[in-house]
């Protein structure tokens, strides 16, 4: 086992939480006062950690590149969240969401931490109303719920399409009522540039005040890295524009191991690309999908009048129509797992099907669940009668209720009415099940490094399921960091506060401010944003929604030369004792340089298919996903050792004992 | 099209700030109008120049990161978007476009077009939240039934992304929208009656000290709001606030 001893409890599953729970360490509340503890990211991980933290009295300072918690990117999270409440009474229970969870993520997530998310998962819900997130209610006043992608049951509860920002505005109220008593300090347009570490221990990080340009030092007994995903290694992604893997990559490098890489996650509904000058990439939340039907033309030569123009799809005949989901997937049709949706897009848009001027987009269409809606609310206002165009206006309202603010959305971008022709959706990267190794405890493979959220990569497996990463980053934060961190800082209650003017600190704070000279000295040949879009062409064309042992290597080779070139040739202005967003850029672009080259070597290693992770090689005759649980049921642990081709690879054998496992399929 | 871009640079808080002028090409109307700052700046980077520092970061209208102040309108002259979400179809070939930051007394700027809105993080600090412990022993979600038009009306007050257009649009530079949004939202629903007294008041004062101008009813804030947010919120707040005044 060695370094990678998971430390998940022994018994039965269902009661390894509650007995871990029972038999860890436990801080007394006077000594909490003497333990302080960094939370970097205040997104619904890292905000809910700090709240709670602080709550139950240890000091903590927050860190964010934002201009305040309340921005952090899981605010445009947009469908819902994922608890296993079973108010449907549609046969739901935390086995299920358990079995669901790891069965849409291919088998590749580790059992014991599932089913602890799925077992605190309720508690979320009863958390965020006690604090007054205004969920989505019934007319009787209860709860709403809606389905996702890859379950057969309703356990989605939302707020419109902006449940992301009213958990997030939620856990930042609880932040909020600790920074007024003093208990949380905020830094706010801060960057951790380094982990700092002390003996082994993480004991603080380096930090960079974005807006005076000074290189600070912060020290801690743990440092919780709560720092989001490593998506716009794409460049082009559904991800904030600052997004970035930097404080996570910084981990790695002081030897926080980083598993699974190649596991992203490609949303198969968000708005086709339009030009060039495109930088970033929208998403229309999955809930649509509840609703809308997802179709090409069935002929080659309409999709190809409808990309000259020619011919309108709302003239396309039922018969002349490709539904291919539901043709190809019967049992869940629309509403097959995310990666499912997206391959087979892109299949019908390599075909020739494609429908905007690229060719990459296919059409999510409304028009029988405006007309259905339509005919209930007519029925249910007392018109027996009503004519088409009645029933086609009540319908639209109530479309408008559930998914307004996405319609609009859509509206405003590509300047077309929804409610009148249907949508142009395609494939876009949008999560990253990969990230940081930790433990049962959240622990990297640092001692007293943890991560939660999108930045570790426990829960999701190969695929992460709809409505799912919010559920994952509250329950790390709200309801399993403060308890497992308790565990480990026991053991520092005699430590007393860490003095920030040790060697490791000196040393440290020079390595950071030697890379930012080395980034400001290029010589100046291109911009930030050059390296940048190259890589994402990189990544897209060769580790994206489909991969081949030829195209990664290429992607290796090409990935490691445009570094070279990035570090001698960039051309970084300004100076690096002010507000500088160009500096800003270029380190967390030098990161991914370095991330994107493991990620492809991580796609290169495992040979096999499964969730995101589509190697052309290895498929079904009907071009399914052939998984190989003989040779592949492992997690890939990348030890940093200098340049990403020597990262050394360790694995951490998969065990499944309470579910079977099985060919995945939605038929 | 062809712009001009007229753009208020500052080195820094302490340094005196003026307007520039920029001409751009090639602009497409498919662009959003920060996708054309983009340009902008690769264009200065390749001078050699320092590109427009500029608040961005979700790019999809609901992190409230962007701001701007374009041709004297919060946002500029679309409705119900925030800056990252106007697109250039909205502008003519030949245009000029005067681009400010939000000005404010209490957003004091950063650098260009970049202002400090912390002012807004203090008054939700003030009072902005309901004192439940994150235990997750709280009652069962369902056990307060709570009527749909006020789970919805709360909801529509929660949706402020805490821009600060309210701000910018105001001419007193009053954050009584931005403010009574959260008010009405605990105000609504039955979990924030507990310390409805205490909320308003703090909040209110917080305002106040952070030096916001008052609300002299003009509206301008609801036409400005990139979400929406409705005037009916302040009168809310005015109704809470007097209320607990005589509670004291």
């Amino acid at each position: 086992m060695g370094i990678l001893d998971s430390k998940v409890p022994a018994g039965p599953l269902a009661a390894k939480w509650t007995k871990h729970k029972n038999e860890i360490d436990l801080v007394n509340p006077a000594n909490k006062r003497n333990i302080d503890i960094i939370v970097v990211g205040t997104g619904l991980a890292g905000g809910s950690a700090a709240a709670t933290l602080a709550e139950l009295g240890y000091n903590v300072k927050t860190f964010c590149y934002q201009d305040s918690p309340r921005r952090a990117h899981s605010i445009a999270a947009q469908g819902g969240i994922n608890a296993a409440k079973n108010y449907q009474g549609d046969g739901d229970s935390n086995y299920r969401l358990f079995y669901d969870t790891v069965k849409g993520g291919d088998y590749r997530s580790r059992e014991a931490n599932v089913y602890r998310l799925a077992e605190v998962s309720g508690q979320i819900i009863d958390q965020c109303v006690a604090q007054g997130v205004p969920f989505a209610r019934e007319y009787g006043g209860l709860l709403d719920n809606r389905s996702f992608g890859g379950v057969l049951v309703s356990r989605t509860f939302y707020a419109k399409g902006q449940t992301g920002q009213q958990l997030l505005l939620g856990a930042y109220s609880a932040m909020n009522r600790q920074i007024n008593r003093g208990k949380i300090q905020p830094f706010n347009r801060h960057e951790m540039m380094d982990l700092v570490k002390i003996d082994g221990k993480a004991r603080g990080i380096i930090a960079r005040n974005l807006i005076t340009g000074e290189i600070e030092r912060h020290s801690a007994h743990a440092v919780v890295l709560a720092t989001g995903g490593y998506g716009n290694v794409f460049f082009l992604s559904t991800n904030a524009m600052g997004s970035n893997v930097m404080a996570a990559w910084r981990a790695h490098r002081r030897g926080a191991h980083f598993a699974n890489p190649c596991f992203t996650q490609i949303h198969p509904t968000c708005i086709p690309v339009s030009g060039d000058h495109q930088s970033k990439l929208t998403l229309m939340s999955e809930s649509l999908r509840n609703d809308g039907r997802i179709w090409v033309p069935a002929k080659l030569e309409d999709a190809q009048a409808i990309r000259e123009g020619k011919l309108k799809p709302t003239q396309l005949k039922e018969e002349d129509r490709d539904y291919y989901l539901e043709r190809r997937y019967p049992a869940f049709g629309n509403l097959v797992p995310r990666d499912v949706a997206s391959r087979a897009a892109k299949e019908r848009c390599d075909e020739g099907f494609g429908i905007n001027k690229t060719g990459e987009a296919v059409y999510l269409d409304f028009d029988a669940a405006i007309m259905r809606y339509g005919k209930e609310k007519a029925l249910t206002s007392g018109m027996k009668d009503a004519d088409d165009k009645t029933i086609r206006n009540l319908g639209e309202e109530v479309i408008e209720n559930k998914y307004g603010n996405l319609f609009q959305m859509y509206e405003k971008i590509v300047d077309e009415n929804p409610y009148k022709t249907p949508m142009m959706i395609y494939p876009a990267v949008h999560y990253t099940m990969g990230g940081l190794w930790v433990d049962y405890n959240l622990q990297t493979t640092v001692e007293g490094c943890y991560a939660a959220g999108e930045a570790n990569f426990s829960d999701h497996g190969a695929n992460r399921l709809g409505a799912s990463a919010l559920m994952q980053g509250l329950a790390d934060g709200y309801f399993v960091l403060p308890y497992t961190i308790g565990d480990y800082l026991s053991n520092d209650i005699r430590t007393g506060k860490i003095p920030t003017d040790s060697p490791e600190f000196e040393a440290s704070e020079k390595e950071v401010r030697d890379r930012i000279e080395k980034l400001m000295n290029g010589k100046g040949t291109h911009s930030v944003d050059y390296y940048h879009k190259i890589l994402g062409k990189i990544m897209w064309n060769k580790c994206g929604m489909s991969r081949n042992e030829k195209e990664l290597q290429e992607a290796i080779d090409e990935i490691s030369s445009l570094r070279a070139d990035f570090w001698e040739n960039v051309r970084v202005p300004g100076s690096p004792d002010t507000k500088n967003q160009e500096l800003e850029k270029a380190g967390r672009v030098a990161d991914f340089l370095e991330l994107g080259e493991l990620f492809a070597k991580d796609a290169l290693t495992r040979n096999e298919s499964c969730g995101g992770h589509f190697r052309e090689e290895y498929q079904t005759p009907e071009g399914e996903a052939l998984r190989d649980d003989e040779n592949f049921k492992f997690v890939s642990s990348w030890e940093y050792k200098g340049e990403p081709k020597d990262a050394v690879l360790h694995k951490e054998e998969l065990k499944y004992e309470n579910i079977e496992l099985k060919t995945r399929s939605y038929k | 099209m062809k712009l001009t871009l007229k753009i208020w640079r500052q080195k820094d808080a302490n340094s005196k700030g003026k307007m520039m002028d920029y001409t751009i090409d090639g602009i497409d109307g498919d662009m959003s109008f920060l996708e054309m700052m983009d340009v902008l700046n690769e264009e200065l980077i390749n001078k050699g120049e320092e590109p427009v520092e500029f608040d961005h970061d979700c790019r999809e209208g609901i992190c409230g990161s962007c701001s701007l102040q374009i041709n004297g309108e919060p946002h500029g002259p679309d409705r119900l978007v925030t800056t990252c979400q106007l697109h250039m179809r909205k502008f003519n070939d030949g245009d000029t476009i005067t681009i400010e930051p939000f000005r404010a007394k209490a957003f004091p700027v950063i650098k260009d077009l970049i202002v400090d809105r912390t002012a807004f993080d203090r008054i939700q600090q003030a009072g902005g939240f309901i004192s439940v412990n994150t235990s997750g022993n709280t009652q069962d979600a369902n056990s307060i039934p709570i009527d749909k038009h006020d789970a919805d009306d709360a909801f529509y007050s929660a949706a402020c992304i805490g821009c600060g257009a309210c701000v910018a649009a105001c001419k007193n530079a009053s954050a009584m929208l931005f403010t009574s949004a959260k008010v009405s939202q605990y105000a609504l629903l039955p979990q924030g009656k507990v310390e409805a007294v205490d909320r308003v008041q703090n909040m209110v004062r917080q305002m106040d000290l952070e030096g916001f101008g008052n609300c002299t009813n003009t509206g301008a804030c609801e036409v400005e709001c990139p979400k929406g947010i409705s005037l009916e919120n302040i009168a809310r707040m005015n109704r809470e606030y007097l209320s607990a005044s005589v509670k004291g």
